[in-house]
């Protein structure tokens, strides 16, 4: 039986730096930003400082609110795309051989390595009408011409789950390798055919991974700037992009500000959520 | 079954290799555009990216804000971790939650936050506003591996120390601290990579004055593309892919990611 | 290497509590220095927390911790010259087995010759000559085990102590080291103290043995007296095996069990309920008849033959069979289910609780 030592000064004091960066380069900053939201924005310049809720009564109008559900909305799929197709991805993956097994891994790695700007601009390309998929389509016969398939919802949503997708695969990945095959095994020595014991023994096993694996993509993809910006139109923009636009282009800082504020909060609800919804369904 | 997981693994491979394929091509195609099939092969936009002054500019931002703001990421989150697991502090939760919270919200709120605080404080457009807003958004990586390796160290390693006449401040130096370099610098390899990637605080906190490759790249777009930003593309491409096959050979890529050894063996 | 004999302990009125657990619950303890000395006791009796608290890794709740008569309770670990080896051997991975052996008087700042030559003469006297670049990993269980040792040797402490130290390794290699520890605490005559929860290990290498549950110390002496005049009946039960036989006292030295008269080891008794323990071997199978006094009449349950010894349970009617052991010399052709009876001799039988 050890316990953690009673801190001593020192301790305190080494502790000091950190803490000290993290509230004078993160809390601040934060605390500044909600004070913003409550400036008067002014044509042009920035913002003086002041007390009025018109920044916040702007978040209760159907553009905003639209765009918030349409975020969500659009982060939530992306979770359910992700996970749907990471989790048999990697439980076949955890079962593969040495080679195919580490080869796969440096694929699924250096998918991960590519910058979102990077990946964005590629969907651009691929999806485009120029030199595309659809042009090898047309290059096969199984279209008439080539097509674009972006600015679209579809092609926003392609490009959340494939940067999003990396960072499912590396979160089931620990938990499916220490998956016994000896389980499933035992499921088919009963019966079971490999369909019937991926869906009765696999799934209920990894289901609190399968739920962390949603949340990572739905926190990960509601922070996503360059995908929606570049693969979709503004009706297709999430919430981030919103954000960016008004602090940048539309010089609405204090609007911004409240916005970002309530993303704040939304991530905050939503993990929360999920997180309790987990802990009471958990069975023993 | 067999079926189901080929197609799987099949459309996946196929799904994440497209953008690196379409990468490639376009950075040795001769001509200004993208096109299937190329028009010839060409290296000539590699040179341009290690000649165009704009480009050379860009890259020297880019590597010196990453090395940087990962070291401070680093000295954030070592004393972090290495207090909060090692003393009883009452608000440990707290100040850990603190630690990790910039990277887990959405950037947009980090980076508006930041470009909002230097402009209060009058300190705009510097490249060291770029470094500390990724060295404590980053922080989070190096806080996560760094606490793992503390979790998992022996608890009675420094113990022992202790037994052979070791000061708290000898333990730290000769037992603990090396035993935690590896954790540092796979979250220091971390926070270094995704900054090199990263846009949106770049852009916001100084994008105008501070030209950083990400923020170059998205400006160039812009304008229409140039092939020499899929060269920079495949440079990082090669690169990571070299390391991790590296890693594979020489070391365990598969522990490394989180695999049980014992398990793995049962799977061939 | 050293001949002077350090290392009296002492404790006195100490407890230790954690949040609501205690888990030492006032010991008062002296141990004379140079000697072999166990904890021994089950999982959760407080032995190691007591060894930790010696050794100055945790302090106490109350009480005080004297060494050679200092009063250390409130100097920390590193000050207190002891020399530890922990049950994960703790052994630095990121040094090797020259580095780990040489780090309290690296730290010292002692000059490198010497550290070097202390080295080696270290792993001379642990069998690990030459060995002293290998890395840790690179090492078996038990060579692992002799680095632990030696670097805990290397300072001279006044006081070994070691926590479990055999408990990874298999049963021939436990063995054939507490032989190896015990002729080396001899040569060296370092006061030790060994926690462990193997009554056979503590009873193979100690001078003294300290048997403790539930925080408390049961019983304190040397291995065979607390075998064979064991102070409680979880004493009796726990250092190997015994029949425990329930009865009252008359007050004039004996004890009628089941209604059985019974003379037993020790003389007069106070009269009362009394529990008398019997070791195994000291039982006797009788099968013509039942003597008078110092029997009871059974049943053979079961007959366990393992070759170089057997074990005969009986069912005499109380509330555990009772077990006869024996060498094959001693082997009285039985069957399952015959009549029986079970000779208890008195010098045999000990009162162990009243």
């Amino acid at each position: 039986m050890s316990e953690r030592e009673r801190p001593t000064r020192g301790a305190y004091g080494v502790l000091a730096f950190p803490v000290a960066m993290l509230v004078i380069f993160f809390l601040i900053p934060f605390g500044i930003m909600v004070a913003t939201s409550f400036y008067h924005r002014v044509e042009g310049a920035f913002w003086t400082p002041a007390f009025e809720l018109d920044n916040w009564e702007r978040l209760l109008h159907p553009v905003f609110l639209e765009r918030a559900v349409f975020s969500i909305g659009i982060c939530l799929l992306a979770g359910l795309v992700c996970v749907g197709i990471a989790f048999p991805f990697t439980y076949f993956l955890t079962r593969m051989r040495r080679r195919a097994h580490v080869t796969l891994l440096i694929v699924v790695l250096s998918a991960l390595s590519l910058s979102e700007v990077i990946v964005a601009f590629t969907w651009y390309i691929l999806l485009g009408r120029a030199s595309g998929v659809s042009n090898i389509l047309v290059w096969l016969g199984l279209m008439n011409e080539p097509a674009a398939y972006q600015p679209s919802f579809v092609a926003v949503l392609l490009g959340l789950a494939y940067i999003a997708f990396p960072y499912c695969v590396l979160t089931l990945y620990p938990q499916l390798t220490r998956l016994d095959p000896e389980l499933t095994e035992a499921a088919q020595t009963m019966g079971a055919s490999p369909w019937r014991t991926f869906w009765t023994v696999v799934i209920p096993i990894a289901r609190p991974i399968i739920v962390a694996g949603f949340l990572l993509v739905f926190v990960f993809t509601l922070g996503s700037y360059i995908i929606a910006f570049f693969l979709g139109r503004p009706e297709h923009w999430t919430l981030s992009v919103f954000i960016a636009d008004q602090a940048s282009a539309q010089a609405n800082v204090p609007f911004a500000s409240a916005m970002a504020i309530f993303l704040t909060l939304l991530s905050l609800l939503v993990v929360g959520v999920v997180g309790l919804i987990e802990s009471r369904t958990r069975r023993i | 079954m067999r079926v189901f997981r080929a197609v799987v693994v099949t459309a996946v491979v196929l799904f994440l290799l497209a953008p690196l394929v379409v990468i490639t091509v376009g950075s040795v195609n001769p001509s200004r555009y993208l096109q299937f099939p190329p028009d010839g092969f060409s290296l000539n936009w590699y040179g341009e990216l290690f000649t165009d002054p704009g480009w050379q500019d860009s890259i020297r931002y880019s590597l010196t804000i990453a090395a940087t703001s990962a070291a401070l990421a680093v000295l954030i989150a070592t004393p972090l971790a290495f207090v909060l697991r090692t003393y009883r502090i009452r608000l440990a939760p707290v100040i850990y939650t603190l630690g990790i919270l910039p990277f887990m919200l959405p950037p947009i709120i980090s980076a508006l936050g930041m470009q909002v605080f230097w402009l209060s404080v009058g300190h705009v457009g510097r490249i060291e506003n770029v470094i500390i807003a990724h060295a404590v958004f980053f922080s989070t990586l190096p806080l996560v591996t760094i606490s793992l390796a503390m979790e998992t160290m022996d608890r009675a390693l420094p113990e022992a120390a202790q037994t052979l006449g070791a000061d708290r401040r000898t333990t730290f130096r000769t037992i603990t601290l090396p035993l935690l370099v590896p954790s540092m610098i796979t979250g220091y390899a971390a926070a270094f990579v995704l900054s090199l990637n990263e846009y949106i605080i770049s852009f916001l906190v100084a994008g105008f004055t501070v030209e950083t490759l990400p923020v170059k790249i998205v400006n160039g777009l812009r304008y229409g593309f140039t092939p020499t930003i899929a060269a920079v593309a495949v440079v990082f491409i090669v690169i990571a892919a070299t390391t991790f096959t590296l890693f594979a050979i020489f070391g365990n890529l598969m522990k490394f990611l989180g695999a049980d050894p014992e398990i793995l063996e049962k799977n061939g | 290497m050293t001949v002077e004999v350090r290392g009296g302990l002492r404790l006195e009125g100490v407890v230790k509590r954690f949040d609501e657990v205690t888990a030492v619950d006032g010991v008062d303890l002296e141990l004379p220095p140079g000697k072999l000395i166990s904890f021994l006791g089950p999982s959760g009796c407080g032995k190691t927390t007591m060894l930790r608290m010696i050794a100055g890794l945790e302090r106490p709740t109350e009480g005080r911790v004297f060494l050679d008569g200092e009063d250390v309770t409130d100097r920390p670990a590193h000050t207190r010259d002891i020399g530890m080896v922990f049950q994960s051997l703790a052994l630095f991975p990121h040094l090797n087995v020259a580095g780990n052996i040489g780090y309290g008087l690296r730290i010292r700042g002692a000059p490198k010759e010497q550290i070097a030559a202390t080295v080696e003469e270290l792993l001379k006297l642990v069998s690990l000559e030459g060995l002293g670049q290998r890395r840790i990993q690179q090492l078996s269980g038990g060579q692992r085990q002799r680095v632990a040792t030696a670097r805990a040797l290397a300072l001279e402490p006044r006081l070994f102590l070691l926590d479990e130290p055999l408990s990874a390794l298999d049963a021939n290699l436990r063995e054939q080291l507490q032989v190896e520890l015990r002729l080396l605490q001899q040569q060296l005559q370092i006061t030790t103290i060994i926690v462990t929860h193997d009554q056979r290990e503590a009873m193979t290498m100690s001078d003294l043995v300290v048997v403790m549950n539930a925080g408390r110390i049961e019983q304190l002496g040397a291995p065979l007296e607390v075998y064979r005049r064991p102070a409680s009946p979880f004493v009796a039960g726990f250092i190997g095996r015994t029949n425990l036989l329930r009865g009252e006292a008359a007050g004039d030295g004996t004890v009628a069990v089941a209604g059985r008269p019974f003379d037993v080891a020790g003389g007069d008794t106070a009269a009362g309920d009394v529990t008398l323990s019997v070791r195994p071997e000291a039982a006797q199978l009788v099968v013509d008849g039942v003597p008078e006094r110092n029997a009871l009449p059974g049943t053979i349950v079961f007959v366990r033959d393992l070759g170089e010894l057997f074990e005969c349970f009986v069912d005499c009617g109380l509330d555990e069979p009772v077990i006869v052991a024996g060498s094959p010399r001693d082997w009285v052709p039985v069957e399952q289910g015959a009549e029986v009876a079970v000779r208890f001799p008195a010098e045999a039988c000990v009162v162990v609780a009243s």
